[in-house]
C-alpha cells in the first residue's frame, strides 16, 4: 500500500514534545560561548528629527562592552530598498543619526552590546534619545496628500503605480452598480517565537549566523549584500523557527546588524527581541484601503467589476510594495467577468512596514471580490450563493485564462461551493436564519458564503524551481537534502514519506536536512505556499532519479538486464522482477559506491488551488457582539500527500482568518503611536474565539507537477476571512446593514445597526 | 522584558510585612501573586526599589463565615475562591467571578487582596466587593481598620491605603442563596472587561449594583441601586446605568459604547438576579 | 540571593538576581529551554509550567518565588522514555505545528485534565484560554485534549508533583 496519502504522525514530533524544539534563542552551539547580547534602542516617536543621542551613561552602565550610535558605523552603507525599481532615496539607515529622521515607533537609533542579557535593557534605557517630532503620516489618505512627506529626497510618499484608471464607460452597459470603499486591515503576522539572530566569527574569516526565517539562501545573500561581504563568507543557519507567516521571509537588518556586532566587537552576539519590540520591529500584513465597483444585471450576471487598492508600505517600503500586484492578477477570483479592471497605488507611511502576510496578496483579491459579490447579491435581492453560482468560471481542466490576467490550471468551482453548501445544511439555516428573524430574537443567525481561486508557487524570487539531494547510506538510512525551509509545515515527514514511496525506507530512518547554506547553498525557502508543489516534487524526482542510478549499477553487480530489475520495496532495493528478496538493497549498493542523487525539479507554472467556505455566526443585536458557531470548508489542493498535516494546515489558516475578519487590527493613533504592541492589546485570536472545523474533502489534481499538489498553506485564511466578514454582515442584513469593516468588533456591528435604524446607509 | 533591579524581602507573617513596609517606606512595594505588579514592573512601568513578598504568608489564606459576613484573607488566590465551598454557599457571586478572572494560569496565582490594592478599573473581582459593599481591612504600624469599599478605590491605581498599610482581608456580607448576575462583555474570554456588570441582592434586601471599566475606579450604579430601591423596574433602573460615570475612549470601545453596554449589562445582570433569565456567557451564545 | 527548588525531579539551588523571572531561570541558568517566553505581557502561555502540581506562567513568577517548590517542566514530563498521555495525543492528533507554543500548552492541558478530567470541546477551550497558538487555530489541540482525556486520571498528573489538594 502506498504510504501516500496516509495520515504519518510527524517524525519531528517526540523531540518536540519532549525536549523541546531548538530556536535561535535557545542554541548552546559552543561557538556562542561567551557571546554578547545586543539591545537595540528605537525611536518612541512616529516622525521627527533626531536632535540628540547621548550615550555617555549607558557607556558607563554595568556590564556594558559597548554602545553604538550612528557615529560609530564606520563605512556600514544604508540599505538600499529592496526592489530595483525603487527610488533610492528609500534606503534604511543602520541607526538614525543626528539631523537625520526617524520614520516609525520601532525605527532603530542605537544598540547596547553587554555582557548579560539583562543589563542589555538597563543600559539601552540610559540611552538618551531627543527627537523633534514632525506631523504624522497614518494611512494611505494622509499618505496621498504629500502634505508632509517622509523622505524628502525622493519628494512624494508615492512609492510606486500599477495599472490604469478605468476607462470612463466601463460600467456603461450594466443595470446596477454598486460601489464602496472598504478596508483590508494592517494586522501582525504574530508568530509565536519572536525575531532572533545570533552571530560568530571564525578565525577563516567567515561569519556563521543563526536566525529564525523562511529562506537561509536569500537572507544568506540580502546580508552578505548589505555589508558588502562575498556572500561565500557567509554561512546562515535556520535551527528550528517558531512560525512564520511571511513575516520571516527576507533577512531584517537587525540580523545583519547582528553580525557587524560579533565582528566589531570580536566576540560572538545573540540578539532575541521582546514581544513589544516584534509587534512594532516585524513586518506587518495587508494594510490596503480599496474601492470596489461591480456591475450587471438584475438577473445576477456580473459584467465588469474593478478593484483600486491604495497600499500602505509603511515607513520603508520593502515587499508589500510589490504584493498588490497580485491583487490585481487575482482581482477576478473564480468568476469569468467580461471586463475587469484593477489598479494600485503604494504609499509611505509612518507605521511598521508591510510584509507577506498569510496569504499576501491574494486574501486582499479574495475579500475584495467577495464583499462585491455580496454587495451585488444584496442589491438586486438575490441569494449570494446564487449570485456566485451564475458568475463561476465553468469547470476547467485545460489552463483558463481570466480578465485580469492569471491563468489558472484546474479548477470546478461550482463543485466546491456545492459540496460546502451540502455539508452545512445551507437551506436549514437560511430557514433558521428566518425563524430568528421572524421571531426578533437577540441572537440573529448570519451564514457568510465564500468562495476562491489563490495562486501558490507563484516566482517570488527563486523561479518556480527547488532542489533536493537524497542519499542511501550503507547502513540503510536515508538523508534528504531540501532548499524548502519548514517552520511547523512538517517537511521532515512529508518528505520522507515521498523518498520512501520509492525506495520502501520507512520514514523513520530518513533524516531531512534544511536551512544551512553551507550543506544547502541554493534553495527558495518556504513561502507563497509553494513548499510540497516544487520542493517536495524535487524530493520525488531525486528519489526516481536514484532508482535509476541504482539500477544501472545494480544491474552490473549482479549481471542483469536493468530491465529486468524491479523496486523491490519491502526489501528497500531491488531485484529480479517475479523474484522478491532475490536482489540488493539501496544499503548494499551504498557500501559498494556512494549513492546519491542531487536534482532540480522546475514547475511549468504556479497552481491554482480553490474552495468554498461557510461561516456561521451568533450576532447578539443588542451588544453587537459575534460569535463564530461554524466553519465548514472545502479546500481543494490537488493530490493530498499527509491528510493529517494538510488538515492542520487549513485549521490554522482558517484561524487566522476569523482572527482578522473579527478581533486583528493593528491601530495607530493620530501621532502615529502604535495602540496594539502587546499581546494584551493586540487581539491574536484564541481558543475560545473558535469552534472546530468542519472540513470537506475535494481533491483535483494539477498538472503541474507529478505529486499533482497545490499549496494549501495559505488557503484556509483566504477562504474564512471574507466568510466570517460576510456571516456578520449577514446577520443584521435584515436590519438594513449591507457592509461592515473589518475586524467586524461588536461595537462597529451595534454601531452599523443603529446606524442603518436611523435609515442612513453603511 | 525584564524588571528593574529591586531588592528582595521575604516575609512569613503579617506583623513582619508590617515591619518591612515601615522600615522601606515608600519605595517597597507588597508582592503577593504578582499577577498586577510583575507585569507593569516589567514594562517598567512601576519601579519599586523592594518588594515584600507575602506569598508565603499562611495565615492571610483563609474563606470563612465570620457572624453575618464571610471573612476572605487577602492572601487567597482567586482559584481557592473560585473552588471554595464556603464561598459557593455563601456569597456565590465572588467563586464565580473568580473564575472569569483571566486565565487559569492568572487565577493560580493572582489574590484577591492584589487586584484590590492594585486598584484597576477593569478588575473583576473589585467590581463584585463594590456590587456587595465589602469591607476592607488593613493593617498599619498602628493596627488594624476596617474601610468601606465604597470609599475605598480613590482613583486611577489609587486607594485609601496609607503608606505602610496592607490589605489583610475582604470582608462581605452573607448573601446565600440571594440572586446575583454578572455580566462581563469582553472581546476575547480572557481579556480585561470592555464594560462588566455586577448585580447582587443583598440580605438587607436592597440590590447592589456596579460597573468595571466605566471610569477611573470600579464604580457604583448609584443611580440604578436608587430607581430599584424606589420600586422601579429592572428595565427602567438599568437605563441609569450610565448615569455618573466617566467612561474612556479607547480603541476597543469609545465612551457612547460603553455607556451603551452599562445599560444593557446591567440589564442583563439584574434579571439574571433576579431568576428572569440566564446568564449570557460564552457557551450559550455558541451553543 | 540563593533560590532552592525542585524542578523535574532534581533538587536545584543557585544564585539569582532578586529580578530573574522564573522563565529565565530555567532557561538560561538551569538549561531547560522547552520552556519559551513569546510576549511580555502573560499573554501567550509559551512559558507556562506547574509550580507545585498547579500551571503558572513563569515569566511572570520571579524565581525566588518559587523557592521550596517542586516544578516541572515539558521535560520533566515523560518517564523511562514514554510519552505522557498528554504528549502522546498532541503527537497522534497533529497537535502542534512549529512547536513554540507547544510546551506551554502541554503543561497547560495536563492542567485542564487535572481540573477536569473528562472536559467537553468547549470547556477545553475556556481551559485553554491562557495559551496562544498562530499554528494550529487550535482545534487539533483540542482534539488532543479530549483524546489525553480517554487515558485517565495519568493524563492529567505529573511525575513526582506534589498532589495539591485545591480548596
Amino acid at each position: 500500500m502506498s504510504i501516500l496519502g496516509t495520515r504519518v504522525v510527524r517524525t519531528e514530533d517526540p523531540l518536540f514534545l519532549t525536549r523541546g524544539a531548538v530556536y535561535t534563542d535557545d542554541l548552546t552551539d559552543p561557538r556562542l560561548a561567551g557571546a554578547l547580547h545586543a539591545t537595540f534602542v528605537r525611536s518612541t516617536v512616529a516622525h521627527g528629527t533626531v536632535t540628540e543621542v547621548d550615550a555617555s551613561a549607558a557607556r558607563e552602565a554595568p556590564g556594558v562592552v559597548a554602545v553604538y550610535t550612528a557615529e560609530d558605523l564606520g563605512d556600514l552603507q544604508p540599505v538600499p530598498p529592496p526592489l530595483p525599481f525603487l527610488d533610492a532615496g528609500f534606503a534604511r539607515p543602520w541607526l538614525v543619526p543626528v539631523g537625520g529622521r526617524v520614520h516609525f515607533v520601532g525605527d532603530l537609533v542605537a544598540v547596547v552590546l553587554t555582557e548579560e542579557r539583562y543589563q542589555g535593557e538597563d543600559a539601552a534605557e540610559m540611552v538618551v534619545v531627543d527627537i523633534d517630532p514632525l506631523p504624522a503620516v497614518v494611512g494611505t489618505a494622509a499618505a496621498a496628500t504629500d502634505e508632509t512627506v517622509l523622505f524628502p529626497e525622493v519628494g512624494t510618499n508615492k512609492v510606486a503605480a500599477f495599472g490604469e484608471p478605468a476607462p470612463e464607460d466601463f460600467f456603461a452597459d450594466c443595470e446596477v452598480v454598486v460601489t464602496r470603499a472598504i478596508v483590508n486591515q494592517r494586522v501582525a503576522a504574530a508568530p509565536l517565537e519572536t525575531r532572533a539572530a545570533s552571530a560568530a566569527w571564525g578565525e577563516d574569516g567567515r561569519v556563521t549566523i543563526w536566525c529564525t526565517n523562511q529562506g537561509a539562501q536569500q537572507a544568506q545573500g540580502q546580508i552578505a549584500g548589505w555589508l558588502g561581504l562575498d556572500p561565500k563568507l557567509v554561512h546562515l543557519v535556520t535551527p528550528d523557527v517558531g512560525g512564520g507567516f511571511g513575516a520571516k521571509i527576507g533577512a531584517d537588518q537587525e540580523y545583519a546588524f547582528v553580525a557587524w556586532l560579533a565582528q566589531q566587537a570580536g566576540r560572538p552576539v545573540r540578539w532575541a527581541e521582546s514581544r513589544s519590540e516584534n509587534m512594532t520591529g516585524m513586518l506587518q500584513g495587508r494594510a490596503q484601503d480599496q474601492v470596489i465597483t461591480i456591475g450587471g444585471d438584475r438577473d445576477g450576471t456580473v459584467k465588469a467589476y474593478s478593484l483600486v487598492v491604495n497600499q500602505d508600505c509603511g515607513a520603508y517600503p520593502r515587499i508589500g510594495t510589490v504584493l498588490p500586484t497580485l491583487t490585481m492578477l487575482m482581482a477576478a477570483a473564480v468568476y469569468d467577468i467580461p471586463k475587469v479592471h484593477a489598479q494600485a497605488t503604494c504609499y509611505a507611511t509612518n507605521g511598521t512596514s508591510i510584509g507577506a502576510y498569510r496569504g499576501a496578496g491574494r486574501p486582499e483579491a479574495t475579500a475584495a471580490a467577495e464583499r462585491a459579490m455580496d454587495l451585488f447579491a444584496a442589491e438586486i435581492g438575490m441569494d449570494p450563493a446564487d449570485v456566485r453560482r451564475k458568475n463561476f468560471i465553468a469547470p476547467f481542466t485545460e489552463p483558463f485564462t481570466t480578465s485580469s490576467g492569471a491563468t489558472y490550471d484546474s479548477g470546478d468551482y461550482a463543485a466546491a461551493l456545492d459540496r460546502v453548501l451540502e455539508a452545512a445544511g445551507y437551506a436549514e439555516l437560511r430557514a433558521e436564519q428566518a425563524r430568528r428573524r421572524e421571531r426578533g430574537d437577540v441572537r440573529q443567525l448570519g451564514i457568510g458564503v465564500s468562495a476562491y481561486v489563490e495562486i501558490t508557487g507563484a516566482d517570488s524570487g527563486h523561479g518556480t524551481s527547488e532542489n533536493a539531494e537524497l542519499e542511501v547510506h550503507p547502513d540503510g538510512t536515508a538523508t534528504v537534502l531540501t532548499g524548502t525551509s519548514p517552520h511547523g509545515q512538517g517537511h521532515a515527514t512529508t518528505w520522507a514519506m515521498l523518498a520512501s514511496e520509492q525506495l520502501g525506507i520507512p520514514v523513520e530512518k530518513i533524516t531531512v536536512l534544511h536551512g544551512d547554506t553551507d550543506r544547502i547553498p541554493d534553495g527558495g525557502g518556504t513561502m507563497g505556499s509553494r513548499s510540497l508543489q516544487q520542493g517536495g516534487a524535487a524530493v520525488h524526482q531525486a528519489a526516481v532519479e536514484l532508482v535509476e542510478v541504482a539500477r544501472k549499477r545494480a544491474a552490473e553487480l549482479l549481471e542483469a538486464n536493468p530491465d529486468d530489475l524491479e523496486v523491490d520495496l519491502a526489501n528497500a532495493g531491488l531485484s529480479v522482477k517475479g523474484t522478491p528478496g532475490t536482489g540488493i538493497t539501496w544499503a548494499q549498493l551504498a557500501a559498494d559506491e556512494q549513492l546519491i542523487v542531487q536534482t532540480t525539479f522546475t514547475a511549468n507554472a504556479p497552481t491554482f488551488p480553490f474552495g468554498a467556505h461557510v461561516a456561521v455566526v451568533e450576532t447578539d443585536v443588542e451588544s453587537g457582539k459575534a460569535v463564530v458557531t461554524r466553519l465548514i470548508t472545502v479546500d481543494d489542493a490537488g493530490t493530498i500527500i499527509n491528510p493529517l498535516l494538510a488538515e492542520g494546515q487549513r485549521h490554522g489558516g482558517i484561524a487566522q482568518g476569523v482572527g482578522q475578519a473579527l478581533l486583528e487590527e493593528i491601530l495607530y493613533d493620530e501621532d502615529g503611536n502604535p495602540q496594539t504592541s502587546t499581546f494584551a492589546d493586540y487581539p491574536f485570536v484564541s481558543a475560545t474565539e473558535l469552534p472546530s472545523f468542519e472540513l470537506v474533502e475535494m481533491a483535483t489534481p494539477t498538472p503541474m507537477n507529478p505529486l499533482g499538489a497545490k499549496g494549501i498553506g495559505e488557503a484556509g485564511t483566504i477562504g474564512s476571512t471574507p466568510a466570517v466578514q460576510s456571516a456578520v454582515v449577514d446577520s443584521v442584513a435584515h436590519l438594513g446593514v449591507r457592509h461592515i469593516d473589518m475586524p467586524a468588533t461588536s461595537m462597529r456591528v451595534w454601531r452599523a445597526v443603529r446606524e442603518a435604524q436611523k435609515g442612513s446607509t453603511n | 522584558m525584564i524588571p528593574a533591579a529591586f531588592e528582595y524581602v521575604r516575609v512569613s507573617t503579617v506583623d513582619e510585612a508590617v515591619a518591612a513596609l515601615a522600615e522601606h517606606g515608600e519605595d517597597a512595594k507588597i508582592l503577593a501573586g504578582g499577577h498586577s505588579l510583575l507585569p507593569i514592573m516589567k514594562l517598567r512601568l512601576a519601579v519599586p526599589s523592594v518588594l515584600i513578598d507575602i506569598s508565603g504568608v499562611q495565615e492571610l489564606s483563609y474563606v470563612r463565615v465570620d457572624g453575618d459576613e464571610v471573612a476572605i484573607g487577602a492572601g487567597t488566590r482567586h482559584h481557592e475562591l473560585e473552588k471554595s465551598e464556603v464561598a459557593q454557599a455563601e456569597v456565590p457571586l465572588l467563586p464565580h467571578v473568580a473564575s472569569r478572572v483571566g486565565d487559569p494560569q492568572v487565577r493560580h496565582k493572582g489574590t484577591l487582596g492584589g487586584t484590590v490594592a492594585h486598584c484597576d478599573p477593569a478588575s473583576d473581582l473589585p467590581t463584585a466587593l463594590l456590587a456587595l459593599g465589602a469591607t476592607v481591612v488593613v493593617q498599619g504600624p498602628s493596627g488594624r481598620r476596617s474601610i468601606p469599599i465604597t470609599e475605598f478605590f480613590l482613583g486611577f491605581f489609587e486607594t485609601a491605603m496609607e503608606e505602610g498599610e496592607l490589605i489583610v482581608e475582604l470582608r462581605v456580607p452573607r448573601t446565600g442563596a440571594g440572586g446575583w448576575g454578572y455580566e462581563k462583555f469582553t472581546r476575547r474570554e480572557n481579556d480585561w472587561p470592555i464594560v462588566a456588570a455586577a448585580a447582587v441582592h443583598l440580605p438587607d434586601g436592597s440590590v447592589g449594583v456596579a460597573l468595571a471599566n466605566m471610569g477611573g475606579v470600579v464604580l457604583k450604579a448609584s443611580a440604578v441601586e436608587a430607581a430599584l430601591a424606589e420600586g422601579r423596574s429592572i428595565e427602567d433602573a438599568a437605563e441609569l446605568a450610565a448615569e455618573g460615570t466617566s467612561p474612556s475612549s479607547d480603541m476597543h470601545a469609545d465612551a457612547e459604547y460603553r455607556s451603551h453596554l452599562a445599560r444593557l449589562l446591567t440589564k442583563r445582570a439584574l434579571k439574571v438576579a433576579s431568576g428572569e433569565t440566564g446568564a449570557s456567557t460564552a457557551e450559550s451564545t455558541a451553543a | 540571593m540563593q533560590v532552592s527548588m525542585t524542578v523535574n525531579g532534581q533538587q536545584r539551588t543557585d544564585e539569582v538576581e532578586p529580578r530573574t523571572l522564573l522563565a529565565h531561570h530555567l532557561r538560561d541558568n538551569l538549561g531547560l529551554t522547552a520552556t519559551n517566553i513569546g510576549c511580555d505581557s502573560t499573554s501567550c502561555g509559551a512559558c507556562t509550567v506547574m509550580v507545585d502540581g498547579l500551571t503558572v506562567k513563569s515569566c511572570t513568577v520571579l524565581a525566588l518565588q518559587a523557592e521550596g517548590s517542586e516544578v516541572t517542566t515539558l521535560e520533566g514530563l515523560s518517564t523511562d522514555g514514554e510519552l505522557h498521555p498528554v504528549q502522546a495525543a498532541f503527537r497522534s492528533e497533529h497537535g502542534l505545528q512549529c512547536g513554540f507554543c507547544t510546551s506551554g500548552m502541554v503543561m497547560a492541558a495536563v492542567g485542564v485534565l487535572a481540573d477536569n478530567p473528562n472536559p467537553t470541546d468547549r470547556e477545553v477551550r475556556e481551559g485553554l484560554e491562557g495559551n496562544l497558538c498562530r499554528c494550529t487555530g487550535y482545534h487539533n489541540i483540542v482534539q488532543a485534549v479530549l483524546k489525553a482525556a480517554e487515558s485517565g486520571p495519568a493524563a492529567g498528573q505529573v511525575p513526582s508533583a506534589k498532589q495539591e489538594v485545591t480548596a
